[in-house]
């Protein structure tokens, strides 16, 4: 009974506090405490009772045969972790580690020959220790990356300063992929990929600039990293729908699309088909739509021939109540357009212009305004010249509704405009549309009339059927033959 | 009839005749293919209308293929179609053509879309039940077999959810194959497929002999278990509790109990997540034994653990734990192993965790008794009762009962009431709504005396509160109220101070007249009703907000019931067609509702030979005057209607079996 009584007094005086406050602000000082929350600290679970750490001497200041040995010192040393949770505790270790880390930076990037076959294993294990940890959960279960501030990394005073030694590694012109592809291997990047979902962006930064080094220098792990991301995103569109570093993947992937050798493998095609363009249905595609666009525009410089699968794909996927992504879906078609030949056009040019025709009558404005625009673009306007015969007849109807029906004044002027380019593409044509127009909406209207007979007609059969069905225990052959005697 | 029979059941005479069959097949097809996706979803639900226009015969050979081939449209259709298939079986034939649904199905179960995916697989596994064994292994096996080999990872993660639907009925070679297949998958080079299986394993597991869920099921459950992925990990946790279930004491020690340990300590959150959240299915599946030795040190360390996630969801659990452990020493074990680290979990850091142990750590006062209540669980109660988060508080009020059927309303009352009179007033309004509703119990147990000198000016105070839930809640409790503690009592306390409301400025405060008269006057009588409230609601008839004034008409249409012929003919009908002529719409519309109940009223009132029977008989039902104020009213008009349908739909389905 003693034991917990204290606690409860405490308690209910810091209340009694916040509780003249009032709920706004309260509110507000929560989130406040949330956003100073650290990440990463489930490393320290297993971790005992921290040990203290003793500066070591300078390595500038040690004899070059001393040199070695001291750099390897410097890197165990780097491998005990601090909580930055805790701001107060162990600073003066944590202060060593980090002049220690600058040292090391200084040290692999100032001078030659430093990185030698045999400190290879410490320096991957100091830069695994740092880096590799299982990330917290997230803070805010809605994390919306386009409106809150993301969570920071508590431990970035080291953490940055391993990645920096990672790259300066990489990048040094002593590095060999030959020695480092023993412990670069597979798992490590398996564990680095893992990293890319942190919230904090400028480790997601430096994991794109690391990843980026290590494709280009190990071919042997190449298949591999894309095929891990690969899973990586399948699991992200099919699975959870939440990664943070699509974007910086997807950049990254960019790079290595460009490399891609012609003509280009099944592998590829299918990771455009069946990775690329289903990322297009993703909740969050305005995080990384332009490097998606960019992806696949890319695959289509480099084969035209897939021109025709992918604009299908995109129709199939096309946004039906996001009008916000239903506009960054035209702007990927335009880019896409940008880049079409004529032959690719024709194959696709009907069900495309279809889309397009409905986007141009949105309510929406700006998917109305977004479509309206492809008609200031001199190329695309000249892939439609060379077909009006094909497009005017699926365009004419919804422009020429819009052009009286559509709220927004702005729009109504573009149709007028447009119309009035179509029109002057082939004048015959735009007449005939414009004489048969109401012909065509009655015939519209007696196709709906029909449709609706012949599902009534349907539904009495169906009756008709499970009222015979109570009434006789004849089989369903008999009553078929039955009924359509009648 | 008969006769009628002959010509028509020739296998192709629906389809080599066009003008027989009523509508051909292209016009159907032509409506599955519309541009319009809306118009083809349409169809697509409507498919069985269409294979029975159809007939068994030209569903098999001209719709299924049709269906077959047209696999590339919006997910949406597709999934549609995926669930549309598993109810087909009678529309091709009935069971001895099952299979040719297969095809169609395959396709679904291969598609990128895990909605459809999962859809079509459900049809799958329905439809294999109703396979003949020989069908199963001709038609049926062979299609697991190739979802099991397919090239892209969806048609193998399919494949992972058939397995254990066709292995009960092969054969011994076949059920050789079908675990090959099984093993195969579980090592994947794909995580998805990995995913798949570990989430079947032991779903699979209870349809295996125990030899082979030793030899086979365990160590695929401990690689998953180690998995490299702690998404795959996870899932393994969930097949350890059907695992658990099937194995001896000593099996279980040896073969799954490493593998939980190593999974309550995982260094991945989520897995050690997974074991909090699976923590009383999986006790339950240990049994007592391995519960004591080893699952209670990992809830300690769970309890304890550095995320708040896993703590919140240990937390969560605490209260089923506690109730599972046998009955003998439970006491001792929770005193001495539990409860230590419940307390530090008071004053957890984290919302989540005090919010989630608040929400059960009521239950465990009838589990401890009385006396350890009041000494051990009473101060954390009033802890968390004073917490700054408004849902610890929430959740502490709303399970208040379980501890006053432990310690007493008395007891808790005087422990409890400075912490409650506190939250009737708290900022947030869901507080003071648990509040409200914990009241009747209080003032019941409390008697009349203690509630009018320590509650009732709460109860008044909230009638005016800003917010219109807290109102509404506060003209019930009252009702309540009245109730417990009968009409003298109303008549003195809470009648004249609802009453004077009446005439506030504010017209939300005069609206709370009303509907307190709505409230109270059936429980206050006819006396009452007619003497003080009746002119109170008359007089608000000439408010000058319109919504005061239609309030008046539903008011008087509701208290009518209570009144007498006088008081309807010379009061209320009067001012109801004055209100009838208003300016307003929506008080017209409500005043000439509430006349014409009036009338009927009144109507009734004069001819009191019938009115005994009223109540019983089901026409008076449409007259919501003659029964004020049941909840039930409503309800009570459906029932005969809905159970005459669902008779006349049971009658249906029989004479289909037939």
């Amino acid at each position: 009974m003693s034991s917990s009584s204290p606690p409860v007094g405490a308690a209910s005086a810091a209340i009694s506090a916040s509780e003249k406050v009032d709920g706004f602000t309260r509110k507000s000082v929560r989130k406040a405490q949330r956003q100073k929350r650290s990440q990463g600290s489930s490393q320290f679970r297993s971790q005992g009772s921290q040990a203290e750490l003793h500066p070591l001497p300078q390595l500038k200041d040690a004899t070059s045969n001393e040199q070695q040995e001291l750099f390897c010192q410097k890197l165990q040393q780097c491998c005990i972790l601090f909580d930055f949770m805790d701001s107060v505790s162990d600073l003066k270790s944590k202060e060593i580690k980090r002049a220690t880390l600058n040292e090391l930076v200084e040290y692999v990037s100032t001078n030659r020959g430093v990185i030698v076959e045999s400190a290879y294993s410490d320096i991957v294990k100091m830069i695994s220790a740092n880096i590799f940890r299982t990330l917290p959960p997230s803070d805010n279960p809605d994390f919306d990356p386009e409106e809150d501030e993301p969570t920071l990394e508590a431990s970035w005073p080291h953490i940055q300063l391993v990645y920096e030694f990672f790259l300066r590694f990489l990048e040094s012109p002593d590095f060999q992929p030959s020695i480092a592809k023993r412990y670069i291997d597979q798992k490590f990047v398996q564990q680095l990929l893992e990293l890319f979902d942190s919230e904090d962006p400028r480790e997601r930064d430096f994991l794109k600039t690391v990843l980026h080094r290590i494709y280009g220098k190990f071919l042997g792990l190449r298949a591999f990293i894309r095929k891990q991301i690969n899973n990586i995103f399948l699991r992200f569109i099919y699975e959870t729908e939440h990664f943070n570093g699509v974007a910086e993947l997807l950049e990254i992937l960019g790079s290595i699309i460009n490399g891609f050798a012609l003509p280009l493998k099944a592998e590829h095609k299918q990771f455009l088909m069946k990775v690329l363009i289903p990322m297009h249905t993703a909740k969050g595609l305005a995080l990384f739509h332009a490097q998606l666009a960019y992806c696949v525009v890319q695959f289509l410089e480099k084969d035209t021939t897939l021109t025709e699968p992918v604009i299908r794909g995109l129709l199939k996927f096309w946004p039906k109540t996001c009008s916000q992504k239903e506009v960054m879906f035209l702007g990927e078609i335009e880019e896409i357009l940008d880049v079409i030949e004529p032959t690719q056009f024709k194959k696709i040019e009907e069900p495309l212009f279809k889309q397009i025709s409905k986007c141009v009558s949105s309510s929406h404005f700006q998917v109305a305004e977004r479509a309206l625009y492809f008609w200031n673009n001199e190329y695309i306007l000249s892939l439609i010249e060379e077909n009006i015969d094909k497009i005017l007849p699926i365009m004419f109807g919804s422009l020429y509704k819009i052009s009286k029906e559509h709220w927004n004044p702005t729009i109504v002027a573009l149709v007028y405009n447009v119309l009035k380019t179509l029109m002057e593409m082939n004048g015959k044509l735009f007449d005939d549309l414009t004489g048969s127009y109401k012909a065509e909406r009655q015939r519209e209207k007696k196709k709906e009339l029909e449709r609706e007979e012949l599902w009534k007609k349907l539904e009495e059969l169906k009756l008709k059927k499970a009222l015979e069905k109570q009434n006789s225990a004849y089989n369903m052959h008999s009553i078929l033959s039955n009924t359509s005697d009648e | 009839m008969a006769g009628a029979a002959g010509p028509g059941t020739g296998p192709g005479a629906a389809g080599g005749d066009g003008d027989d069959s009523l509508y051909p097949i292209a016009v159907l097809i032509d409506e599955l293919r519309n541009e319009d996706v809306q118009l083809r979803l349409n169809s697509i639900k409507k498919l069985s209308t269409i294979a029975l226009a159809l007939g068994v015969e030209r569903t098999r050979t001209e719709l299924l293929p049709f269906l077959t081939d047209t696999i590339y449209d919006e997910d949406e259709v597709l999934l549609a179609l995926a669930e549309q298939l598993g109810n087909f079986t009678g529309l091709v034939g009935g069971p001895d053509f099952a299979h040719c649904l297969l095809p169609p199905l395959e396709s679904l179960a291969t598609v990128e879309e895990t909605v459809v995916r999962d859809k079509a697989v459900e049809s799958l596994r329905q439809i294999s039940q109703e396979h003949t064994p020989i069908a199963l292994e001709a038609h049926f096996v062979p299609l697991v077999k190739r979802l099991a080999s397919g090239d892209w990872f969806t048609s193998r993660t399919s494949a992972c959810g058939l397995f254990s639907v066709c292995y009960p009925r092969a054969s011994n070679a076949v059920k050789a194959e079908i675990r090959q297949h099984f093993r195969s998958l579980c090592s994947d080079d794909t995580p998805m497929v990995r995913r798949a299986a570990a989430s079947k394993l032991g779903e699979f597991a209870k349809v295996l002999e125990l030899d082979s869920v030793k030899s086979e099921i365990v160590p695929l459950f401990t690689n998953l278990a180690s998995d490299e992925q702690d998404s795959v990990r996870l899932l393994a946790v969930e097949a350890c509790v059907s695992i658990a279930q099937l194995l001896s004491q000593e099996d279980l020690e040896a073969l799954v109990m490493p593998t939980l340990r190593q999974a309550a300590e995982d260094k991945s959150w989520r897995v050690r997540y997974m074991v909090a959240d699976k923590f009383s299915e999986l006790q339950k599946a240990v049994g007592p034994k391995i519960t004591l030795n080893d699952l209670i040190p990992a809830f300690q360390n769970l309890l304890k653990d550095c995320e708040a996630e896993v703590r919140a969801a240990a937390a969560h659990k605490v209260k089923e734990l506690c109730e599972n452990l046998p009955p003998e020493g439970r006491e001792t074990i929770i005193m001495n192993q539990i409860l230590p680290f419940i307390k530090e979990l008071v004053s957890d850091t984290n919302q989540h965790v005090k919010s989630a142990l608040a929400s059960v750590i009521m239950g465990l006062s009838t589990i401890l008794g009385k006396e350890n209540t009041i000494e051990h669980l009473l101060p954390l109660f009033l802890a968390q009762l004073k917490d700054e988060c408004p849902e610890v508080r929430l959740n502490i009020i709303s399970n208040l009962d379980c501890v006053n059927e432990v310690i007493g309303i008395r007891q808790l009352s005087q422990s409890l009431l400075p912490a409650i009179v506190e939250l009737a007033e708290d900022a947030k309004w869901r507080v003071r709504l648990a509040i409200i509703e914990y009241m009747p119990l209080l003032a019941g147990q409390l008697g009349v005396q203690f509630f009018d000198e320590k509650l009732n000016s709460l109860c008044m105070a909230w009638l005016v509160d800003h917010v219109y839930a807290i109102r509404e809640a506060a003209t019930n409790n009252l009702m309540k109220l009245v109730k417990k503690f009968g009409t003298e009592w109303a008549q003195n306390t809470i009648v004249p101070k609802v009453l004077v409301m009446a005439s506030d400025p504010n017209y939300l405060h005069r609206m709370t007249t009303l509907f307190c008269i709505n409230a109270l006057s059936e429980a206050c009588g006819q006396e009452i009703t007619t003497k003080q409230m009746l002119p109170i609601v008359l007089k608000m008839a000439g408010d000058q907000v319109a919504n005061v004034r239609f309030n008046v008409a539903k008011s008087l249409q509701k208290i009518g019931p209570i009144l007498d012929t006088d008081a309807l003919q010379e009061e209320v009908k009067p001012v109801l067609q004055k209100l009838g002529q208003d300016e307003d719409v929506d008080v017209k519309y409500f005043a000439q509702e509430a006349l014409s109940a009036v009338a009927q009223r009144l109507r009734k009132l004069d001819s009191p030979a019938k009115d005994g029977e009223e109540p019983s008989a089901p026409g008076a039902d449409k007259n919501h005057f003659l029964r004020p104020g049941g909840p039930g009213e409503d309800t009570g008009k459906f029932v005969p209607l809905m159970s005459r349908h669902t008779e006349s739909e049971r009658l249906g389905w029989f004479l289909r079996r037939q």
